[in-house]
């Protein structure tokens, strides 16, 4: 074994590394979800609340089966029942998915301390991961590679994703719907009901990423648990330009900048932490910028989608 | 985010009415005329859930202990931030529910929202946990706080013993005085074991953060911190990353030794129960509460978790030692000569700062040994 503390400077990449696989799973559910939904032509700002009703239930779920996969398939449908819900009373005429979303976060924050009382206490079974770093000797870059499921789940889905929208023909009726009320009508496609589905669907990857959360990491069910991963995911779509792939290397970047904080302190730099702790949304803005365009409207954006429009 | 509202307007109202009241009916102590029918409604508010395993359960029992009383109701209320709500909450617990005795339990209650709210309400106490009540602040309002800094020496002892790589780490929240005399206190008791011991202290930012805290926790086990212990408002994520990674862990607030039994090793624990019946007792007697209160481990305001099983038998002997020591009173962690990790002179030799100090309540530093920054 070498000599932890010898390891020095090198914790840093490593901690942006780990910080990454370890933070990045709530980042990446949500953001898949969101960006499903996205392509639909709405916008779901309530999944900050389903990420929290989501680690909730998974971790009373998980604790009153025993099976931590019980736990993630309830919060699947927590979120489900919470898509559904936000997808449902936006096909009424006039409603606005924004100002919806926002009473869903609330409503869903509210419901998941309620409930969530009894479960701050006890202690819940965990989801497993598994060992990626069995070549190395160094018990750091064991533990930093100690890949959770969820995440190489995660990461499949992302990809399963863009090649859903690209090949198949739920990927080019959620396109069409997104893009042209119109054009789907005229394909006999029914845009409400399919934006009612994609809703859905993406409420559920909100609330797996919620039981990450309690199941894993952090691991454990508290009011505090979420810290607005959930609306930082909807920002990471934009920022992804709706595009899943991008939203695993947003999901990853974000991840591992919100490690470089703790880890520049852990090796004795320790002045203006503060500022280390604004690393990922400085990040955003940063990239965001960046990749701003003054003569197009922004690239990949849904044409139906309220925000866009 | 289970705020009452209270709308402006009635309390307003209300304010006129009791306002009245409080001319006629004002007690010398600051306590409400009811009490003479020998009954009493005690407010706790805390900044977080009321179970988190740390802070604010540690308190919660105490309110629990007082709800036991004859003739005392208890109203509580969670998750109340320290900005303009605690006043709302305070000023709702008065008007509606009667309280005359109030326990904001946070620190960040007391400047200015209690100096505020305190003297439109006469005839009601203000006891506020961990602030500094001086000469000049409303004489109804009061300040108690432990001096748990010795039950994380005490940590430290045990700490000190364990640590196979001589260094050690600490999770905190925010570079405040109580904060950094835990830290200092930490150290400085793993130093009187073997003075080559350093501690990485990583601070996340807030009371709350379980992301940021298991992020921390990591970094340090990544950086070969064997012993980890914390400053945070609920331990829970602390203890059982650090426990995961194959650290010993000392434990803060409450008793965390179900969440990691084998890597437990002891922990600076809040006694409220023993402290909140006492001022109840008092309040209920008509007996004046002292503005400033403070107590330690042989006042009863703190105690420590039972010795985990993984503590070595030298650690043991040393920590009952040093315990009984502190026990006699007058302990000091911090005594010349010491250093800052600046290099400043923090006390000069003979010098010495006894857990009683005043001054220690205004702690800017982290000492020698000590990796970290407090700002």
């Amino acid at each position: 074994m070498t000599d932890a503390s010898a390891l020095g400077m090198w914790g840093v990449p490593l901690a942006i590394l780990g910080g990454a696989i370890r933070v990045s799973t709530p980042f990446l559910f949500v953001s898949l979800g969101e960006c499903l939904t996205e392509r639909s032509g709405r916008i779901n700002l309530g999944l900050e609340g389903t990420l929290v009703i989501g680690a909730m239930t998974g971790y009373a779920m998980s604790y009153h089966s025993g099976s931590p996969f019980i736990g993630v398939a309830s919060a699947a449908l927590a979120g489900l029942v919470f898509g559904l819900i936000h997808g449902w009373l936006c096909s009424f005429r006039h409603v606005n998915d924004i100002a919806v979303g926002i009473s869903m976060m609330i409503v869903g924050l509210g419901l998941a301390f309620y409930f969530g009382k009894p479960y701050i206490q006890p202690t819940a079974p965990r989801l497993p991961s598994i060992s990626f770093g069995w070549w190395s000797d160094i018990p750091q870059v064991q533990a930093a590679l100690q890949v959770n499921v969820l995440f190489i789940a995660g990461a499949v889905l992302a990809f399963l994703m863009a090649w859903m929208f690209r090949n198949t023909r739920i990927g080019l009726t959620v396109r069409v719907v997104g893009d042209s009320t119109d054009a789907a009508r005229t394909l006999g496609i029914r845009p409400t009901r399919v934006r009612v589905l994609a809703t859905a669907v993406g409420g559920a990857f909100a609330g797996v990423g919620g039981s990450y959360l309690s199941l894993y990491y952090p691991g454990s069910w508290s009011e505090g648990i979420a810290s607005g991963q959930g609306l930082m995911a909807v920002a990471l779509v934009i920022f992804a330009r709706w595009n899943p792939i991008n939203c695993f290397w947003a999901a990853l970047l974000f991840g591992g900048a919100g490690a470089i904080g703790p880890a520049l302190q852990s090796v004795g730099i320790t002045q203006g932490y503060y500022l280390f702790y604004a690393a990922p949304y400085v990040l955003t803005l940063g990239i965001l910028v960046a990749t701003s365009s003054t003569e197009r409207a922004m690239t990949g954006a849904p044409g139906e989608m309220s925000i866009t429009k | 985010m289970k705020k009452i509202l209270v709308s402006p307007f009635s309390r307003r109202s209300f304010l006129k009415t009791t306002g009245a009241l409080v001319a006629t009916t004002a007690m010398p102590f600051g306590m409400r005329s009811a009490l003479a029918a020998g009954k009493l409604t005690v407010g706790f508010v805390y900044v977080g859930a009321k179970d988190d395993y740390g802070y604010n359960q540690a308190h919660a029992e105490g309110a629990a202990a007082v709800k036991a009383m004859e003739g005392v109701t208890v109203i509580e209320e969670e998750n109340v931030a320290e900005s303009v709500d605690v006043i709302n909450t305070m000023e709702s617990m008065i008007n509606f529910d009667g309280a005359a005795l109030l326990f904001p339990t946070s620190f960040g209650y007391y400047d200015p929202y209690v100096k505020e709210t305190a003297p439109k309400y006469a005839d009601v106490r203000f006891q506020h946990c961990g602030g500094l009540w001086k000469e000049g602040d409303p004489s109804n309002a009061g300040s108690y706080f432990g001096y748990i800094g010795m039950g994380q020496y005490l940590n430290g002892v045990v700490a000190g013993h364990m640590t196979k790589s001589k260094k050690i780490g600490f999770v905190a929240a925010k570079p405040i005085p109580q904060v950094l005399n835990n830290i200092n206190s930490f150290l400085l008791g793993a130093r009187s074991v073997d003075p080559e011991i350093t501690c990485q202290v990583i601070f996340t930012g807030n009371w709350s953060l379980p992301v940021k805290e298991a992020e921390a926790t990591n970094a340090l086990a990544d950086q070969g911190a064997d012993v980890i212990t914390c400053h945070v408002d609920g331990p829970k994520v602390v203890v059982e990353t650090a426990a995961a990674r194959g650290c010993y862990v000392c434990g803060y607030h409450v008793d965390q030794s179900t969440l990691a039994p084998e890597k437990y090793l002891t922990g600076a624990e809040w006694n409220w129960p023993s402290v909140y019946t006492d001022f109840v007792k008092k309040a209920l007697a008509g007996e004046p509460i002292d503005n400033f209160v403070r107590g330690g481990l042989t006042e009863g305001f703190i105690k420590m978790s039972p010795l985990g099983p993984s503590v070595t038998e030298a650690a043991a002997k040393q920590f009952e030692a040093v315990k009984a020591e502190i026990m006699k009173g007058g302990f000091a962690a911090i005594k010349g000569p010491l250093k800052d990790n600046k290099g400043n002179v923090v006390a000069t030799a003979g010098q010495a700062f006894p857990e009683t100090d005043i001054a220690l309540e205004s702690m800017d530093y982290l000492v020698e040994g000590v990796i970290g920054s407090t700002n």
